[in-house]
C-alpha cells in the first residue's frame, strides 16, 4: 500500500499541466525523484515540486496506490490523464481534462471539476461529488469517437455535450445538463437525473439516454414508440412511467438511438 | 560553401546506370562534381558511407502539401492534431498534425525521411496566391504546384470550338500569372457538372451547357501540354474516380493521348545522365490505384489492376504514380467534387466541399483505412498490384497520394512491400481476405530490388515531371541532393521486413544542396528551398486576342482583374523555367 499526499503550494497562475499525477507514473519512486517530475506550465517544464508540497508513505504496485489531492487544483490540468490502475482523491476542485483517457482505476473530485473530465475514457470510474464543465466523456474537437468504457457518476449538473460520440461506458448525472448531451452517441448509456435544455440525443446513432426532468426543446429528429413502465436499461433499473423514442432520423434511415423520458 | 564528400556508399543512380557501385559522390557549391582539388577535399565536410546504400535526395511528383484544401484538411481535423506534435528546437519550429501536419511539420518529415524535392498536386488558379504561401512556409523542400485546369470555363470554352491556340495561349497565361509548373486535370468535364449535383459518367459525355466531353478536354490539354512544350506532361485524375469497375475508363483515357510527340520547349542546363532523362510520356496518370477498381458493385469489388497494367506494358507514352494505401488514418482531399460526395454517402463521415467558381471544385473528408475492411484491403492490394504488375520501373512512381490513400510517412512501409514478397505475405494474413481472394498480389513473386526502388522514388518522377535536369540522380551538375540509408545492399534480409522499414523511415543522412539537413531523423540545418514554375509565352497577338475573352468574362469572377496574378513576392527563391522565348513567336495561328 502506498498514499502519496500532494499539498497546492498556493494559488497557480497559468495553467500547470500535470499529467504526471497519476498511480504508475508517482510509485516506486523517492520523494525527491516525486518533486523533480517536469510539468509545463504555458511554454515553460518546471518540476512538480514547484507548485505541491509532496508526502509519501509506504511502497507498492499502481494497483495498491492512491494519490491524495489536498486542496484546489482548479488549475492543474489532465490529472489521471490516462490512468489504469490506482486511486486518486482531490479533495478540492479540479481542473480540465481530469481522467481524460483513462482506462482503468477510479478518481474522486470531493468538488467541481473542470471542462473534457473523462474525455475519451475507456474504462475505471470517474466520480465527481460537484459540478462539471463541458464535454464531459466525450470525443475530442472534431472526433465522432467519444468515451468506450467505465464510468462517470457526478453528482451535480454538468454544461454542454456531455457523452458527445459515446461509445460505450455509462455516464450518470445527477442534476442538470445544457445542450446538445449524447450528440453523436453511438452506444453505452446515459441517464440525466435533471433537465436538459437542447440538442439532447442530436445525431445520435445508436446506444441509451434516459432523462427524468424536463426537456426545454425537444431534438426535432426522434420518433415515438410507446410508452414503458420501469425500463432496464443495462445494469440501471429506472422507476416510473417513461416515453420511449427512436432516433436521430436527421442522420440516419436507420438510426439505433434510444431516449427515454420519464412522464410527468 | 564548404565542399561535401559521400564516401565509399553502394550507390544506386538509375539515371547514370549506376546499381550498387561503390563510389564516391563529390558536391561543390551545391552540384555534384567530378571531383575536388586536393585543397578543396581537405576542407571538405566527409560522410563516411562505407556499408550504406546511396541514392538522390527523394522526389515526391504527387502529393498534396500547400494551398486552400490542403489547409481546410487541417482546419477541419483538430483530432488529427492534438496527439501528434512535433516539438521545436533551436533551429526548428513546433507543428503538429498526423495526416494532415502544419507546413513546417511536413518539410521536417519529408527531410527527415530522405525526400528533398516535392510538388503540390493540385493548385486551384485561384487559390494558387495561397498554395504558394504555404510553400514559402515550408521549409528545406524544393517545390512546385500543377494548375488544375480540366473544368476552367475558359478552357472548356475554347476546346468546344476547337480552339486550341487560343487554349494554349490561355494555359501559358495562366501558367505565368500563377506561378504553375504543370497541367493538372481532374475528372475532365466531371466537376463542371458536380455543379448541378451530376457527374459525367463516359469519355464521350457532354457535360452540362459547355456539351465538351472528358476525351475532348483530355485530348486537348494534352495538344496544349506538348504545343507549349512544357518539362512535364499532362497530368490526369481520370474520370470516375473511386468507383468499381473503373479501371476500363482509365485504360481508354490514357489511349487518348497516343500518338503525340512528347515535345520539350524549354530552356534548361541538364546534367549528364547516360540514360535520357527527358520525359517519355505524354499523360502521366494520378494515383492508379483510385482508376484501378473491377466489379460493378462494392458487393463484387475486385481489383482492376491487371488490366490496367496490361495496356500500360504495351505502349510507351505513360506513366503512372501508384497512390498506395498503407493502412491507417488518412484524409481524402481531391479536386473531384463528385467522387468526395459519393465517399461521403458511403461512410456518412464528416465532408467539405468547395466549388471554385468558374475554375474547379473540390472535397475532403477523412478516412480511415482498415485491414479488417474488404475494400479496403483490396485497395491495399491494388495500390502495389499497380506497381510490381507494370514491367518496366520507368513506367511507375511511388507515391500514397498523400493524404488520399496514406500519408507521406508511411512511404517506407510501401517501399518495403514493394521490396518484400513476405512482408506482402505478413499484411495479407492480418488483413480481410479480399486483400489476396480479390485481386492478383498474392501470385506476385515479384521483388524490386534498390536500383528499381531509386527508380520508383526518385529517377522516374524527376523525369516524368521534367526536373532531371537536376533531380533525381547523381550526374555530374545534378543538385547535390543526397540520402544514405544505413542498409548494407550486400547483407539485404528482404525477409525482415521491419528493419527494412525503419532503415528507409529514419535514413542516416539527408543532404540538400551539399548540405547536411537530416541525420537519423533529426533535422539539423534548415536551409530555404526553391519554387519552380514555367514562364510560358505564345505569340504575343494571340495572347492579346486571349485576353480580350478573359477580360470579358471576368465580371464574373469575385475578384478583380489586377487582383487575379500571384505576385513575385508570393515566392522565395523562385526558379522560372521558361518556355518559349517572348518575344519569338513559336505559335503562330
Amino acid at each position: 500500500m502506498a498514499e502519496i499526499v500532494l499539498k497546492p503550494k498556493g494559488n497557480i497562475g497559468i495553467t500547470v499541466e500535470a499529467e504526471v499525477i497519476r498511480p504508475d507514473m508517482l510509485v516506486m519512486k523517492k520523494m525527491g525523484e516525486i518533486e523533480g517530475l517536469q510539468v509545463w506550465q504555458g511554454s515553460e517544464q518546471l518540476p512538480l515540486g514547484e507548485f505541491f508540497d509532496v508526502e509519501l508513505t509506504g511502497m507498492g504496485s499502481p494497483e495498491e496506490t492512491t494519490i491524495v489531492i489536498d486542496g484546489d487544483v482548479s488549475r492543474v490540468k489532465y490529472i489521471g490523464k490516462g490512468m489504469k490502475a490506482g486511486k486518486i482523491e482531490i479533495h478540492g476542485a479540479a481542473g480540465m481534462h481530469v481522467g481524460a483517457e483513462m482506462a482503468g482505476g477510479s478518481i474522486r473530485v470531493h468538488g467541481d471539476a473542470g471542462s473534457w473530465a473523462g474525455m475519451e475514457m475507456k474504462g475505471g470510474l470517474l466520480q465527481i461529488l460537484g459540478s462539471a464543465g463541458d464535454h464531459v466523456g466525450s470525443a475530442y474537437r472534431g472526433s465522432w469517437r467519444g468515451m468506450t468504457g467505465g464510468q462517470i457518476l457526478i453528482e451535480g449538473n454538468a454544461h454542454s455535450q456531455v457523452g458527445g460520440g459515446l461509445a460505450g461506458g455509462q455516464i450518470v448525472i445527477g442534476g442538470n445538463v445544457e445542450n446538445f448531451c449524447a450528440i453523436r452517441q453511438n452506444g453505452g448509456l446515459i441517464l440525466i437525473k435533471g433537465n436538459a435544455i437542447r440538442g439532447l440525443g442530436a445525431e445520435m446513432t445508436g446506444g441509451t439516454v434516459a432523462i427524468l426532468g424536463s426537456i426545454r426543446q425537444f431534438t426535432p429528429g426522434f420518433v415515438e414508440i410507446g410508452p414503458e413502465e420501469n425500463p432496464e436499461l443495462g445494469d440501471l433499473q429506472l422507476e416510473g412511467r417513461f416515453v420511449k423514442f427512436s432516433g436521430d432520423f436527421a442522420i440516419h434511415k436507420n438510426p439505433k438511438g434510444l431516449l427515454y423520458w420519464k412522464e410527468g | 560553401m564548404a565542399a561535401t564528400v559521400i564516401k565509399n556508399g553502394y550507390v544506386f543512380d538509375p539515371l547514370n546506370g549506376i546499381d550498387g557501385e561503390v563510389k564516391d559522390v563529390f558536391i561543390k557549391d551545391g552540384k555534384v562534381v567530378v571531383s575536388l582539388t586536393g585543397a578543396e577535399e581537405r576542407d571538405a565536410k566527409v560522410i563516411n558511407a562505407s556499408g550504406k546504400t546511396v541514392m538522390a535526395g527523394g522526389v515526391d511528383s504527387h502529393s498534396h502539401v500547400a494551398g486552400s484544401k490542403v489547409n481546410a484538411g487541417r482546419l477541419m481535423r483538430p483530432e488529427d492534431h492534438y496527439k501528434s506534435v512535433r516539438r521545436k528546437t533551436d533551429i526548428t519550429h513546433s507543428g503538429s498534425g498526423f495526416t494532415v501536419p502544419s507546413v513546417y511539420k511536413q518539410g521536417y518529415d519529408y527531410a527527415a525521411m530522405g525526400y528533398t524535392t516535392v510538388f503540390e498536386a493540385a493548385m486551384p488558379p485561384l487559390e494558387a496566391r495561397h498554395t504558394h504561401e504555404e510553400m514559402r512556409s515550408t521549409p528545406i523542400l524544393d517545390m512546385g504546384a500543377y494548375l488544375v485546369f480540366g473544368n476552367n470555363w475558359f478552357i472548356m470554352r475554347y476546346l468546344k470550338k476547337g480552339d486550341v491556340d487560343k487554349a494554349a495561349a490561355y494555359v501559358a497565361w495562366m501558367m505565368r500569372t500563377h506561378k504553375a509548373y504543370g497541367i493538372k486535370c481532374v475528372n475532365p468535364a466531371g466537376v463542371e457538372n458536380w455543379g448541378w449535383a451530376k457527374n459525367v459518367n463516359g469519355l464521350d459525355e457532354p457535360n452540362i451547357h459547355f456539351e465538351v466531353t472528358p476525351r475532348e478536354i483530355i485530348r486537348g490539354l494534352a495538344e496544349v501540354n506538348e504545343m507549349l512544350g512544357l518539362p512535364m506532361s499532362l497530368h490526369l485524375h481520370a474520370n470516375n474516380l473511386g468507383h468499381p469497375g473503373n479501371w476500363e475508363i482509365a485504360r481508354d483515357s490514357l489511349m487518348i493521348t497516343s500518338g503525340l510527340e512528347p515535345m520539350s520547349k524549354t530552356e534548361l542546363e541538364w546534367a549528364q545522365t547516360t540514360e535520357s532523362a527527358k520525359r517519355r510520356q505524354t499523360i502521366y496518370l494520378a494515383h492508379a490505384q483510385f482508376s484501378a477498381y473491377g466489379g460493378t458493385s462494392w458487393r463484387d469489388f475486385c481489383s482492376g489492376a491487371p488490366g490496367l497494367a496490361n495496356y500500360i506494358n504495351k505502349v510507351d507514352n505513360v506513366v503512372i504514380d501508384s497512390g498506395s494505401v498503407p493502412f491507417g488514418p488518412a484524409t481524402t482531399m481531391t479536386g473531384d467534387g463528385p467522387a468526395q460526395h459519393d465517399l461521403y454517402v458511403l461512410t456518412g463521415q464528416k465532408w467539405s466541399n468547395c466549388d471554385v467558381e468558374m475554375e474547379c471544385g473540390s472535397g475532403i473528408l477523412p478516412l480511415v483505412y482498415l485491414k479488417s475492411s474488404p475494400v479496403h484491403s483490396v485497395q491495399w492490394a491494388i495500390g502495389l498490384e499497380v506497381m510490381l504488375l507494370v514491367k518496366d520501373p520507368w513506367k511507375t512512381i511511388m507515391t500514397t497520394d498523400h493524404p488520399n490513400g496514406g500519408i507521406f510517412t508511411q512511404y517506407p512501409q510501401v517501399m518495403t512491400w514493394l521490396m518484400s514478397k513476405k512482408a506482402r505475405d505478413d499484411t495479407a494474413k492480418e488483413s480481410h481476405k479480399w486483400a489476396y481472394d480479390r485481386s492478383s498480389l498474392g501470385g506476385v513473386e515479384r521483388e524490386l530490388n534498390l536500383y528499381e526502388i531509386a527508380i520508383l522514388t526518385r529517377a522516374n518522377p524527376a523525369r516524368t515531371i521534367g526536373m532531371a535536369h537536376r533531380k533525381g540522380h547523381l550526374g555530374i551538375g545534378a543538385d547535390g541532393d543526397v540520402t544514405v540509408y544505413d542498409l548494407d545492399p550486400t547483407r539485404l534480409d528482404v525477409n525482415d521486413p521491419e528493419t527494412l522499414k525503419q532503415k528507409f523511415s529514419l535514413p542516416e543522412y539527408t543532404v540538400k544542396d551539399g548540405q547536411i539537413v537530416a541525420r537519423l531523423g533529426e533535422v539539423v540545418a534548415v536551409p530555404e528551398g526553391r519554387r519552380y514554375y514555367c514562364r510560358t509565352y505564345v505569340d504575343e497577338a494571340l495572347e492579346k486576342e486571349m485576353l480580350a475573352d478573359v477580360k470579358e468574362w471576368f465580371k464574373y469572377y469575385t475578384v478583380g482583374f489586377s487582383n487575379y496574378p500571384v505576385p513575385d513576392k508570393y515566392l522565395k527563391n523562385p526558379v522560372p523555367i521558361q518556355v518559349n522565348k517572348p518575344l519569338e513567336a513559336v505559335l503562330r495561328r
